[in-house]
């Protein structure tokens, strides 16, 4: 078909003139390990891979033009989908780089839900990934069981912000709506819950025997090698290298909050499952230190020129009538400048580069996704292993394709 | 932090610097010359002290109507042994100039710079691939330049071998 | 008692062991009743769907049990999120592998009619080169609304022939023609 054959010439300086014996495979981009849309040209020997290609931009979705198009509220329908396994993440990664760049201070309460957030979507994304891993290697029960509990942190995001994966959570200056009375107890619950499921999922994969022989020293990378790609986030901890943004450049309240930062040694698929397996485990103690205080207050800061007023208020009084009016028709008015500001999504550092000119919308949003700098290093990953151990190492990696094409 | 860098690249790369102008941001700027980029990452690389030897971003910005020359291409280095702070480089160019590749100094800048050619048309010298990486290989024109339409030209010619189904198949 | 009167009358010569009808009800109640899908998942759609697929919203019980990522093996195939410029000439590969009888389910706004991205790497809605049984709302859509549509999509066959069939496959065909002949480049 016209598209393989485009592929094919484009590598013709690569693969020209192979050697006897050796076949040429296309793992195309619609394949089993249903990891997103990723294809990869590979070189064989037998069953050693050799030579290997990656090829992405199959989901791109051009946010960054987009972002030249909407307003600082209306971008977070994009961000939405762009880390579609841990959305809220996503969200306040964009929502405290606006509200930097304009320099707002909200109140505790709203930061206290915010990481509340933040740490369920890292348990929810780490579940996908660790679950899909074990079919990948053919062991279907562990993602059954957590997909259980993941369910039960949907229904709690749902009742908070109406929806179950295409969130929209929070606006510039606090949260859309307050939190509803039973917030803090439902939070316990699934907390509560989810300890021994953790455990259980412990005992049925991670501790394994098979597991362990299938997935050590397989797909591995130096730390040198790591920081050069510019890894961030479990894939790099894996290595070594005990980076991570909520203890580098602090954000929201995670310097006075305590929780460790797994470690791995050698990058291999086994390490990053073990990190991922711990960081779960640290994010529980994360929420369980705040959800016993969230503070009263208000749920946004004072803003009348950004946040909409309620809207009640808006049928009955005119002020409130005029700020509403202002603030949809010309968008919030945010000072002209640049911003860059990284918080930890589930993958690694995810930045966003706010260019502004002082309009409605900004000139140009950049997005640093994680996926994008360490999916590069994938063909040295794999080169002189097995193809099964490839499809092992582009699990364990978590790469989702809406990030990667952005 | 800032001053540190000022006096680095002040006193042994000053050929290199392109314009002294303060941006209202967070993070440090500077501006360098296009042919300058190489020799100046590896020296905030290299120098025991200040050791910027994490490359975070590599992104490009289109100034069309606002400033001149029209590209801006950002480098943004991170120095995890102080403290994680970062700066910023920027290189202005024209449309058309080449621009050095770091990819000798950081091997994670192979496919950032090759989306920035994707997407706004800016080629890299010494680059190993120099191909489109996220649009489709038959795909015409640069999309995030200022003067291309968010909707697109009409881009039914990037599968007018689908569009007619036929009836044995 | 001929063969002939055993068979009109089966309640009450043999009992409740034989029953009666024509073979396309019977070909149609099987084929409904075990559909398996070829999942397409692109984007967030996909995610919707593992929901659907595992505890809590089982598809399973409602027979599509396996899976399955070899077109040649699949009845259905379900496009699950954004299809782009650059993936089009892979699902039209796919659509083209499936043996017949095949149907398609289009799954959430993206794939129906672009959805949000009115954008120049966007094919705006699949119908420009597949024909498509099923159209579900929604972004992404709730698993009780894909279950609905693979419930709807029972109903259809179990009540509509092979015949019927390959006469709506070819109008649609036609219809697809016809929009997409101004836009040909020669």
């Amino acid at each position: 078909m016209a598209m393989y054959e485009k592929t094919a010439s484009r590598f013709k300086g690569k693969f020209d003139n192979l050697p006897e014996g050796h076949l040429l495979v296309n793992l195309g981009p619609s394949h089993p390990a249903t990891h997103g849309i990723l294809q990869n040209v590979v070189q064989l020997d037998g069953e050693r891979i050799v030579e290997a290609e990656a090829i992405i931009g199959y989901v791109h979705r051009c946010f960054e033009k987009l972002g030249e198009r909407y307003d600082y509220n209306q971008f977070l329908v994009c961000t939405d989908r762009m880390n579609y396994v841990s959305t809220p993440l996503n969200n306040i990664g964009w929502i405290l780089t606006v509200e930097h760049l304009m320099q707002i201070e909200v109140p505790d309460r709203v930061t206290y839900v915010r990481m509340i957030i933040s740490e369920l979507s890292r348990i929810m994304d780490h579940i996908i990934c660790q679950g899909i891993l074990g079919v990948d290697l053919g062991a279907f029960s562990g993602m059954l069981h957590m997909f259980h509990h993941r369910e039960n942190i949907y229904t709690i995001i749902e009742k908070l912000t109406g929806a179950r994966l295409t969130t929209t959570f929070c606006r510039v200056g606090g949260m859309e709506r307050d939190i509803y009375p039973e917030f803090a107890k439902e939070v316990k619950m699934v907390v509560k819950g989810l300890r021994p499921a953790l455990d259980e999922f412990n005992d049925l994969l991670i501790r394994n025997k098979i597991f362990n022989e299938r997935t050590d020293g397989i797909g591995g990378i130096s730390a040198e090698d790591a920081l050069a790609y510019g890894f961030s986030g479990p894939n790099l901890r894996a290595t070594g290298v005990d980076h991570d943004v909520r203890k580098d450049t602090p954000y929201m309240l995670y310097d006075k909050v305590d929780f460790d930062i797994p470690v791995g040694e050698d990058g291999s698929v086994l390490h990053r499952c073990l990190v991922r397996n711990e960081e779960m485990y640290q994010s529980l103690r994360i929420i369980e230190q705040l959800v016993d205080s969230i503070p009263e207050g208000k749920y946004h800061a004072n803003l009348p020129h950004a946040f909409l007023p309620d809207k009640q208020k808006v049928y009955s009084s005119m002020e409130e009538l005029i700020y509403h009016f202002k603030i949809i028709m010309h968008g919030v008015k945010v000072p002209p400048g640049e911003y860059y500001m990284a918080t930890e999504a589930a993958n690694g550092e995810l930045g966003f580069y706010i260019v502004s000119e002082g309009e409605k919308s900004p000139w140009r949003v950049h997005v640093r996704r994680p996926c994008f700098w360490y999916y590069q290093a994938f063909p040295q990953m794999v080169k002189g292993g097995l193809l099964a151990d490839s499809i092992a190492t582009m699990s364990s990696l978590n790469v989702i394709a809406g990030e990667l094409d952005c | 932090m800032k001053e540190k860098v000022e006096t680095l690249l002040n006193t042994k790369l000053s050929k290199y610097i392109f314009k002294t102008e303060t941006v209202s941001s967070n993070i440090p700027t500077f501006f360098i010359k296009s042919e300058g980029i190489v020799p100046v990452v590896g020296a905030l690389k290299e120098d025991p002290d200040l050791k910027f030897d994490f490359l975070n971003d590599l992104t490009a910005i289109d100034w069309l109507g606002k400033k001149e020359p029209r590209f801006e291409i950002c480098y943004l280095l991170k120095s995890p042994k102080n403290k994680h702070s970062r700066i910023m480089l920027k290189v202005p160019v024209e449309e058309g100039e080449g621009i050095p590749s770091i990819v000798s100094v950081f091997k994670g800048a192979n496919w950032p710079e090759r989306e920035i050619f994707d997407l706004f048309g800016l080629e890299f010298i010494n680059h190993p691939m120099m191909d489109r990486i996220i649009l489709p290989d038959n795909f015409q024109g640069h999309p995030l330049r200022k003067d291309y339409p968010l909707e697109g030209f009409g881009q039914d010619y990037l599968i007018s071998d689908l569009l007619q189904i036929h009836k044995e198949d | 008692m001929g063969l002939t009167d055993v068979l009109s009358k089966p309640g009450q010569a043999l009992g409740d062991m034989v029953q009666v009808t024509n073979l396309d009800a019977v070909v149609n109640w099987g084929q409904s009743y075990s559909l398996w899908p070829y999942p397409f998942a692109t984007a967030c759609c996909g995610i919707e769907f593992m929901g659907t697929a595992c505890s809590d919203n089982d598809i399973a019980r409602f027979g599509a049990e396996r899976p399955s990522f070899s077109p040649r093996q699949a009845d259905m195939i379900l496009v699950l999120g954004t299809i782009t410029y650059k993936m089009a000439p892979v699902l039209r590969e796919i659509y083209d592998q499936l043996s017949e009888p095949k149907y398609v389910i289009s799954v959430g706004a993206c794939a129906s009619s672009g959805g949000m991205f009115d954008t120049y790497g966007v094919v705006q809605g699949i119908d420009r080169f597949l024909p498509v049984d099923i159209y579900i709302p929604g972004c992404p859509p709730r698993p009780e609304a894909i279950m609905d549509a693979l419930l709807k999509l029972q109903q259809k066959v179990k009540t509509q022939g092979l015949e019927n069939r390959r006469q709506e496959i070819k109008r649609k065909i036609e219809e697809i023609n016809e929009r997409n002949r101004p836009l040909i480049i020669k």
